[in-house]
């Protein structure tokens, strides 16, 4: 076990391994290459949220003869995009389930006529009665989905929920809602594919989980393992957005360069993008809380439903998520989770970093401060009197095997932002000014990698090898799209080899060169695929000590001399290996119970946020976040994905609001999809205390998620420290202030500087 | 991969000359292509990228006549006569600038997809005001949009930029300096 051992290269803050690239522009994009011959592509996309397609018109003064064009029945293989639920059509057959469902598409070698065409297409619709809320969805008076609109459904229970209620000294109900929200990496979707009869289908392009497409493309073109190939280009931005969309847009580039005999390049503007592609799922999660007296936890009770959209996709793992966090990283012994996901005639919502955890901390953390404001207690010392320690159980059941130290970082977070004294400070002053500032926290924990025995099942295979060139290079299928894959498995791969950084590259992110080790999702990269890696490498030394005469200490030159001796006596020198569950690991998948997942990282949030009274703006003024995630790997890389995180998360909570109207986004532009810029981002302090995971790569856990799940209750926990006014729905903007402030205070007229 | 791209070259066309990263450079395209393409399609120049097509988000900022604009919005006619750098233009010799130097440094470059025109913006910023506040970098950086990095890191680079060209004079970041000849 390295975890404690001093490390050269783990935990230095050595260059982004394909950092120099990206500075100079040298980066390839997708949209930054061209094949020879290479047609554009575009989608022809309902227009109504529901129906059935009574025609399809094409606009005369077009020469469709130019044009290459594909339906549903050009598809040689399943209509349908291979994800988990197989209900999703690659191309709409003869009935449209949501705006923007794609129809039909079109290549042609110029990209502006392509434009024109695109208009030339007239769909004629018989429409359906749309569903667009989880309300109506669970009303069922319009089935839009299965037998019962019910794509997903999970009950957790611990100890006796029922009984708790009528021995309790206080019981705290709430509701709280969180929007939907857009990825917006800056690099839209984009895919290049090319068809030919020998080779199969090929594609380049912008994505998360190479393997994944490849699924989807096996299946839409029925064709073997070797006729499919995915080659990650370099990806700008992803978040989860890039997790399932590029199966979708992949199949279809590969359908219009099969029928069209070019490669063809279809990569979205920023309109289509925002209209057609995934967002993070909008919840409604209800609380029913039990406590004694003195404000411990007796019962929770949650009713969590979510709004899936009008395909499965990955919401029930989405669900799944939200359940598991949904009562936060606290001592309870009685649990009720009912949690539901309702198909509506939205485009369908995705992954989107957090997974379903932000919505359900955002309202067990909102909560928790409705409990304090109830009891007449101190938010922080209502936390404290409640979180797990070690040895506790979960709302799982899962045994807290490895060591807690939440009170240790919400000492750490009370420090550091000065907590009591600012919160004194601000009630003093907030009397007399139009602007009130407050100090909100938060408190939660985020599982890292796939749910209870989800690591099982993929099944991850990853290694090393070394290239006669002496290259050792690093094989898997996780991707980099700015988090720092590259760097931190070519860290650890240096570390454990004893050589140096530079002597280590990643191999090219192609299903043809790299086993699958699992997508790049979930915070298991680090977790997971760095200890598949860190166990390969040590699997090598010890081959070459055995079969190669390396010695019990070496340099580099001595390891590369050993390498090119075992290649000699056995042809390649490779070493891989597979996922193994740590031991003692138990999950019950139908009834939710066991262990959940291997490892937790841990939280502190603290925000400062100022709320003018005359403009009605939140802004926050400061932030401090404190964590646990095992050990750093890379300090500037981890405090980049802190930092990044939260930014993401103060947008979800006072920015990003993604407006719907008859099914459709109608803010599909940056203009009025508004995030935050550099003046709208505080000052983030961001601290690490390190707990060494044994069964993570180099000790670490993931850390990825874990930052968008606290900001948004902290922001909304702060303002009603400056306010006194509960808020229990984001996005908060500021005609959403001014509501909740003028029916608070009606007959007050806001104070003047 | 850039496969030699038939150029949209076409002698009907007007020619419109300037200056890319000290080259003169003449192009024959529709008078209204976007500086964006005709960057990216005519003269190869990748580094720039397009996020948004409206002026919102700002990769695609590039530096013309000591000016931060965003390529997307600007017709190539209006770059007649002028004087334009991209991030190609700033490791010129091979070598990266200190501002670059100072992005690979302080994790100011995540997926990389919005730092060639942080870049410019970094770049027009520093040449204006060498040692600018905090307040003055995420103001000079507000019209280009990361979603990666929170901002916190690049403002950090930025800033560590401005401190390492007090004692290096070699980089003063003068649009002159930067579009010598080669």
């Amino acid at each position: 076990m390295n975890t404690h051992a001093t490390t050269r290269i783990v935990g230095a803050p050595v260059p982004r391994k394909e950092g120099v690239d990206k500075l100079v522009g040298r980066a390839c994009y997708v949209d930054d290459m061209k094949r020879e011959g290479m047609w554009y592509g575009a989608t022809v996309r309902s227009t109504i949220p529901r129906g059935l397609i009574r025609s399809i018109a094409f606009d005369r003064r077009i020469e469709w003869s130019e044009f290459t064009v594909v339906t549903a029945a050009d598809i040689p293989g399943e209509n349908i995009i291979q994800l988990i639920v197989a209900d999703q059509p690659c191309l709409a057959d003869g009935k449209v389930n949501h705006c923007e469902e794609p129809i039909l598409l079109l290549a042609h070698p110029d990209k502006h006529k392509l434009r024109e065409a695109l208009g030339g297409v007239k769909i004629e619709y018989d429409a359906l009665p749309p569903v667009f809320t989880i309300e109506e969805s669970e009303q069922q008076d319009q089935i839009v989905w299965g037998a019962d609109n019910l794509l997903k459904s999970f009950l957790l229970e611990k100890g006796d929920v029922d009984s708790a209620w009528a021995g309790a000294g206080h019981i705290v109900e709430g509701e709280y809602r969180t929007g939907a929200q857009e990825h917006l990496y800056i690099e839209n979707q984009g895919i290049i594919a090319e068809y030919s009869a020998e080779d199969g289908v090929t594609v380049w392009g912008s994505l998360q989980c190479p393997y994944y497409v490849f699924k989807a493309l096996r299946g839409v073109f029925d064709l073997p393992d070797e006729k499919v190939r995915v080659i990650q280009t370099e990806t700008g931005g992803a978040f989860g957005g890039k997790e399932d969309y590029p199966s979708i847009l992949a199949s279809h580039a590969a359908l219009l360069a099969k029928k069209s005999g070019h490669p063809v390049k279809m990569v979205y503007d920023r309109m289509e993008d925002l209209a057609a592609t995934t967002k993070r799922h909008p919840a409604r999660v209800r609380h029913r809380t039990a406590l004694d007296k003195d404000g411990k936890l007796l019962a929770i009770e949650i009713h969590l439903d979510t709004d899936g959209g009008a395909y499965a996709t990955l919401s029930s793992t989405v669900l799944s998520r939200a359940t598991l966090h949904s009562t936060g990283p606290y001592l309870c012994p009685n649990v009720r989770v009912r949690a539901q996901s309702w198909a509506t005639n939205h485009v369908p919502y995705g992954a989107f970093r957090g997974f379903g955890a932000p919505q359900a901390v955002f309202a067990m953390e909102r909560h928790m401060d409705e409990i304090a404001a109830t009891l007449d207690m101190d938010p922080v010392e209502l936390r404290r009197k409640n979180f797990l320690h070690d040895g506790d159980t979960n709302a799982t059941e899962q045994l807290m095997r490895e060591p807690i130290i939440l009170d240790k970082l919400l000492d750490r977070a009370l420090q550091a932002s000065a907590y009591h004294a600012k919160c004194a400070q601000f009630a003093r002053e907030n009397e007399l000014n139009p602007i009130k500032r407050g100090m909100g926290i938060a408190a939660f924990y985020h599982g890292s990698g796939f749910t209870g025995s989800g690591e099982l099942y993929l099944n991850s295979l990853a290694g090393v090898d070394v290239t006669p060139e002496s290259k050792v290079r690093v094989l898997v299928s996780n991707t980099e799209f700015g988090q720092g894959t590259n760097t931190i498995l070519t860290q650890i791969a240096s570390e454990a080899l004893g050589i140096e950084y530079s002597d280590v590259t990643m191999a090219a992110p192609d299903t043809d060169m790299v086993p699958n080790s699992g997508p790049t999702v979930a915070s298991r990269t680090s977790m997971v695929v760095g200890r598949l890696i860190e166990r390969a490498c040590l699997q090598l030394i010890s081959r070459l000590r055995e079969q190669a005469g390396l010695g019990a200490t070496h340099t580099r030159e001595e390891f590369l001399a050993a390498c090119e001796r075992y290649r000699v006596a056995h042809g390649e020198v490779s070493s891989m290996c597979r996922y193994e569950a740590p031991p003692d690991i138990y999950w019950d998948d139908q009834k939710y119970h066991g262990e959940a997942y291997g490892a937790y990282a841990w939280a502190i949030y603290v925000a400062q946020v100022a709320v003018d009274t005359v403009t009605y703006s939140a802004e926050v003024e400061n932030f401090w976040a404190v964590q646990e995630v095992g050990r750093v790997l890379h300090p500037v890389l981890a405090a980049g994905q802190i930092e990044g995180g939260i930014a993401q998360g103060i947008g979800y909570a006072l920015y990003e609001k993604v407006v719907l109207d008859g099914g459709r986004m109608t803010n599909n532009q940056m203009t009025n999809y508004i995030m935050p810029t550099a003046e709208d981002v505080p000052p983030i302090h961001v601290y690490f205390e390190e707990v060494p995971f044994r069964y993570g790569g180099f000790g670490a856990k993931g850390l990825g998620e874990l930052p968008h799940d606290g900001p948004a209750p902290a922001i909304l926990n702060a303002i009603r420290d400056a306010t006194g006014v509960s808020f229990n729905s984001i996005p908060l903007l500021p005609e959403d202030l001014y509501a909740g402030l003028a029916a608070s205070h009606p007959v007050e007229e806001p104070a003047l500087p | 991969m850039n496969a030699n791209e038939k150029a949209d070259t076409n002698a009907h066309w007007p020619a419109i000359r300037f200056t890319v990263n000290g080259e003169s450079r003449t192009v024959n395209v529709p008078p209204m292509k976007r500086l964006l393409d005709v960057l990216r399609e005519d003269l190869h120049l990748t580094g720039t990228k397009e996020g948004c097509g409206e002026g919102e988000c700002g990769s695609c900022s590039v530096r013309m006549n000591d000016e931060l604009v965003n390529s997307c919005l600007v017709p190539v006619l209006q770059a007649e006569g002028a004087e334009i750098q991209t991030v190609e233009g700033l490791a010129l010799e091979g070598e990266l600038d200190p501002l670059q130097e100072a992005f690979l440094q302080n994790g100011g470059a995540q997926c990389g997809i919005c730092t060639p025109g942080m870049l410019m913006a970094a770049a027009q910023l520093l040449a204006h005001r060498p040692h600018p506040s905090e307040t003055e970098i995420r103001e000079g950086l507000a019209g280009n949009l990361c979603r990666c990095t929170g901002f916190t890191r690049i403002v950090a680079s930025v800033a560590a930029a401005a401190r390492s060209t007090e004692s290096n004079p070699a980089m003063e970041p003068e649009l002159e300096q930067t579009h010598h000849a080669r």
